[in-house]
């Protein structure tokens, strides 16, 4: 990929962190940067699409680290689950047999498991040895008549953020816009249009809590990127009527694009906490501009809040006043905050690292004036905040758990890799569950008190010890 | 003489390989107050971060070069001294690991240059010991890497002398990647029994046994091998080198030093241990204990115990050549059979495997060959749990990477009591996939009442019974 295009990516005018400082587009600091890069960002974005089979061309250290590490779910096949790579080695490298492997690779993908069809990502070595691998998946592609998409991802161009975005122009390049949708299922007294959602990864198949109302209201996903999607589905996102951005920045462009070519309309909004999905569903309503629907939301939206604000009270009670420290990036970090003060949470600060002024200004509606933004999220000041503040609880991404664990803190996890899901209204009710689990176990009682004989001398014999 | 197979597939489907550069990022893992990192793009880093985390459950100290485009074009040697001079300054580690990645062997990086220029620049971080190693991803395997960074951490941190046999009870233990955190403490237990002190290269389990810690965050390794113990190898009496793939580190040493070595390939099975403890006897000049004399006959009584369901069984094996030694022996030790072995890459010591044929190859090849020779039993890490579901036989997990246990990654294989505790797992789990013999259904029966009883599948016919 050219540096310039690589600039002109991370030049993207529907995103909100465009206008001031532009903190995702800094060179990362050598021995001292965190997160992924690249290949791992274009990995996050299209590997649930469950159909398709994804290689990495490359060395074994991209994929042989990485494969099957995803928490998104699949409702059929689960192919994007078996891990591929060309597995480089010295002699391919030196004797330039990449582009050879990768072309029998992909024969073997097909012949092996009939994908709806393959993806192949671009890592650092082979980026840096200069195989074709465009030229490659057009040859693979004219011979065996599967799409074959390159991904043009290698590590080192930047930061996961980009690898998103990266993701998204390939699925725009190659394959939106290449099929038209199949005609809807006529369902008796109910006017059917067709959206898009366009950062939902299913984590833990969360999505599920929210599909049935979907389902409800006639409001057809004829394309995820890419939650439980299939290659077939992305195919059409072209012609939906409108698009939802799910809690993800990365991928405006692909929004901002169906919107400029097809003139798909969209809006961003999260599925996290009562408030939030309602908020998502009536948006919906109003972009497609269908007064019955949004008569319909209302109801809807009417019935499942009264029905998760009873289910919830319980919870509610064990959880009152109970003081959490959240650290997420950008969105999120409002959009929980809503979620945690539906359950009479008091959030008392939360990490603004990722936000733009925007998301601040939101927290600061939510959690008042002097509400407390964390901007460094380094392990030493995330403990540091808990106890200044006195919290009771750590909401924060998987990196953090093992230290939130070691310091003897309840930790709830709320990134990808989670086991749990947290979207929609039921989502709630397992939100309220795990939180209640982790700050009510005995565990934290037990690690925090010293042994018995602490204040004896008897703490055992030096190593080595029993030697004169 | 054991057949082995090369590997003929273009495509690598559900690879058994991780890098070698993760191998040696481990091997650091297991110095004190070191952190390794890896000169490449920052990917490999959080991939590999991810990977041990998600294994070993516990903060992961790892850093990276962050090599970007301009990086990987241009140069990055300012990368390695930035990235050196950042850790040094920020955190003052005793050592620090540099291995490379395919990326910066593919541009050509020269490390050992760039630490003699980081000296020059920097005379004031000489406290801080810093062991380059070449381990490009297209080369070896997570085994070989971690044998490559120990033979490194040798040849940097061990001074030529001949003071063999200063420290009259010391004795220097080479750990393979093939031990866990548990199977050094079984070690070192053992050394302890009979009065002597073990040096262990490297310490996995002083560092990552998994243990809480006064201090709540340390961006170091909060354990291992310190500096001093290493640089006083050479006046230990013996070395004993656990792992044939620790070969070269162990010649090493050995030529700097002068110290005499014992090599074991492995120390599973009753056969293995007994030598290792008679060397351990001789060295010591002591008789056995009479603790190690029972844990001994009770591993006896546990092969006669378990003689009836591990005889004849059929096992598939996947994993690195250490690992298979160890298996090998212990499972054809005990009756079984091994129908399929399959490891990333070749090694002497599978010319001694007690197996017809070994691939090298991934976890395909393992299900094809397990399939085709009805394999009953699977070994190997969690990434064969779907291989696992597919053949429907039951998984003993080891090796790299354990996500889906608590504790797999702590398990000790190695001694007497260990390998009594695997036999009665395995036994455990051929026992579990005892099927009843299905249900006969009288067609006199129909018409009366039992026409419409349902059946229960034997798996919920004994409820608290958990598959694999």
């Amino acid at each position: 990929m050219k540096a310039s295009e690589i600039t002109a990516l991370q030049n993207e005018p529907a995103c909100s962190h465009n206008k001031e400082e532009k903190s995702g587009c800094a060179r990362p600091k050598p021995g001292a940067t965190a997160g992924g890069c690249v290949f791992d960002g274009a990995q996050i974005a299209l590997l649930p699409i469950a159909d398709v089979a994804h290689i990495v061309h490359g060395p074994i250290g991209c994929s042989g680290s990485s494969w099957d590490n995803r928490g998104t779910r699949s409702s059929g096949p689960a192919l994007y689950r078996i891990g591929m790579t060309t597995d480089l080695t010295e002699q391919d490298v030196i004797m330039g047999r990449g582009e050879k492997r990768l072309f029998h690779a992909i024969k073997q993908a097909i012949d092996e498991h009939a994908p709806a069809a393959v993806f192949v990502y671009t890592t650092c070595v082979t980026a840096v040895i200069g195989d074709d691998t465009a030229a490659v998946c057009q040859a693979a592609q004219a011979r065996w008549g599967v799409p074959v998409v390159p991904v043009d991802c290698a590590g080192f161009y930047g930061s996961k953020n980009l690898g998103n975005r990266i993701a998204g122009e390939t699925m725009l390049k190659h394959v939106i816009g290449t099929r038209e949708p199949d005609p809807a299922p006529y369902m008796p007294g109910l006017r059917v249009h067709d959206v898009n959602l366009i950062g939902e990864y299913n984590i833990a198949g969360e999505f599920w809590n929210v599909a049935p109302l979907f389902d409800e209201l006639g409001l057809r996903i004829i394309g995820s990127l890419s939650g439980d999607a299939r290659y077939r589905e992305i195919q059409t996102m072209h012609r939906a009527e409108a698009s939802m951005v799910v809690c993800a920045k990365a991928l405006l462009n692909v929004a901002r694009k169906l919107n400029e070519k097809w003139g798909v309309p969209f809006f961003e909004g999260s599925f996290y906490g009562v408030a939030d999905t309602s908020q998502a569903l009536r948006d919906f309503a109003s972009l497609l501009h269908d007064g019955d629907l949004a008569d319909r939301t209302e109801a809807l939206i009417a019935r499942e809040e009264a029905a998760i604000s009873a289910a919830l009270q319980p919870w509610r009670e064990r959880l009152r006043g109970r003081r959490v420290l959240l650290y997420t990036g950008g969105v999120k970090s409002w959009s929980i905050v809503s979620a945690l003060q539906d359950l009479g949470m008091d959030v008392v600060a939360t990490g603004t690292k990722k936000s733009t002024a925007e998301d601040k200004a939101r927290i600061r509606d939510l959690m008042g004036d002097d509400a407390i933004m964390i901007d460094e999220g380094s392990p030493k000041a995330l403990l540091g905040a808990y106890k200044d503040l006195r919290a009771d609880i750590l909401i924060a991404g998987g990196r953090n758990l093992y230290t939130a664990l070691k310091a003897r803190i309840p930790f709830l996890d709320i990134n990808q890799e989670r086991e749990f899901g947290y979207a929609g209204y039921r989502g709630m009710l397992e939100l309220a569950k795990q939180l209640a689990l982790t700050m009510e176990s005995p565990v934290w009682e037990a690690v925090r008190k010293p042994a018995p004989w602490a204040n004896t001398k008897l703490v055992g014999l030096p190593v080595g010890g029993l030697l004169k | 003489m054991t057949e082995i197979l090369k590997r003929k597939k273009p495509l690598s489907v559900n690879p058994l390989k991780a890098s070698s550069t993760l191998g040696a990022s481990l091997a650091f893992l297991g110095l004190r107050r070191a952190i390794p990192m890896m000169h490449g793009s920052q990917g490999c880093t959080a991939f590999g971060k991810v990977f041990f985390v998600r294994h070993f459950r516990e903060p992961i100290p790892l850093q990276t070069t962050a090599m970007d485009h301009v990086a990987t074009v241009m140069s990055s040697d300012e990368n390695v001294i930035e990235g050196l001079r950042t850790l040094c300054d920020k955190n003052h580690p005793d050592v620090i690991g540099l291995p490379t990645t395919g990326l910066s062997e593919t541009q050509g990086t020269d490390i050992q240059r760039l630490i003699r220029e980081f000296r020059a620049h920097y005379p004031q971080f000489e406290q801080t010991a810093i062991v380059p190693v070449n381990t490009p991803d297209f080369s070896g395997s997570l085994e070989s890497g971690f044998a490559q960074a120990v033979d490194a951490i040798i040849e940097t941190l061990v001074p030529v002398s001949s003071h063999v046999g200063r420290r009259r009870r010391q004795v220097n233990v080479l750990a393979s990647a093939a031990l866990t955190p548990g199977d050094i403490e079984v070690i070192r237990d053992w050394c302890e029994d009979f009065g002597l002190r073990a040096v262990m290269l490297p310490d996995l389990g002083d560092s990552l046994d998994g243990h809480l810690i006064e201090a709540e965050h340390t961006p170091l390794t909060l354990g291992g091998t310190q500096r001093e113990e290493i640089a006083a190898m050479g006046e230990s009496i013996a070395t004993l080198v656990i792992g044939a793939s620790l070969n070269n580190a162990a010649n090493t040493l050995r030529s700097r030093t002068g110290v005499p070595d014992f090599r074991f390939d492995h120390l599973m099975g009753l056969d293995a241990c007994d030598q290792f403890i008679q060397t351990l006897a001789g060295l010591a000049d002591a008789a056995v204990p009479a603790k190690i004399e029972r844990q001994r006959a009770q591993l006896q009584d546990a092969m006669v115990d378990a003689h009836f369901m591990t005889g004849f069984l059929r096992v598939a094996l996947a994993g690195e050549p250490d690992l298979l030694a160890g298996m090998g022996a212990l499972l054809t030790g005990c009756g079984a059979e091994i129908v399929a072995a399959v490891s990333p890459i070749m090694a002497d010591v599978l010319n001694r495997l007690p197996v017809a044929q070994v691939h090298i190859g991934d976890l395909q090849d393992l299900e094809e060959t397990a399939c085709s020779h009805a394999a009953q039993l699977l070994i190997g890490s969690s990434h064969a749990v779907q291989s696992a579901e597919r053949l429907e036989i039951p998984l003993l997990r080891a090796g790299f990477p354990l996500y889906d246990r608590l504790g797999g990654f702590a398990r000790p294989w190695v001694g007497y009591r260990a390998a009594r505790q695997a036999l009665f797992d395995i036994a455990n789990l051929v026992l579990e996939q005892h099927h009843d013999t299905p249900a006969y259904r009288s067609v006199f029966w129909s018409g009366g009442p039992r026409e419409h009883e349902v059946p229960l599948p034997a798996s919920q016919a004994h409820p608290g019974l958990v598959r694999h």
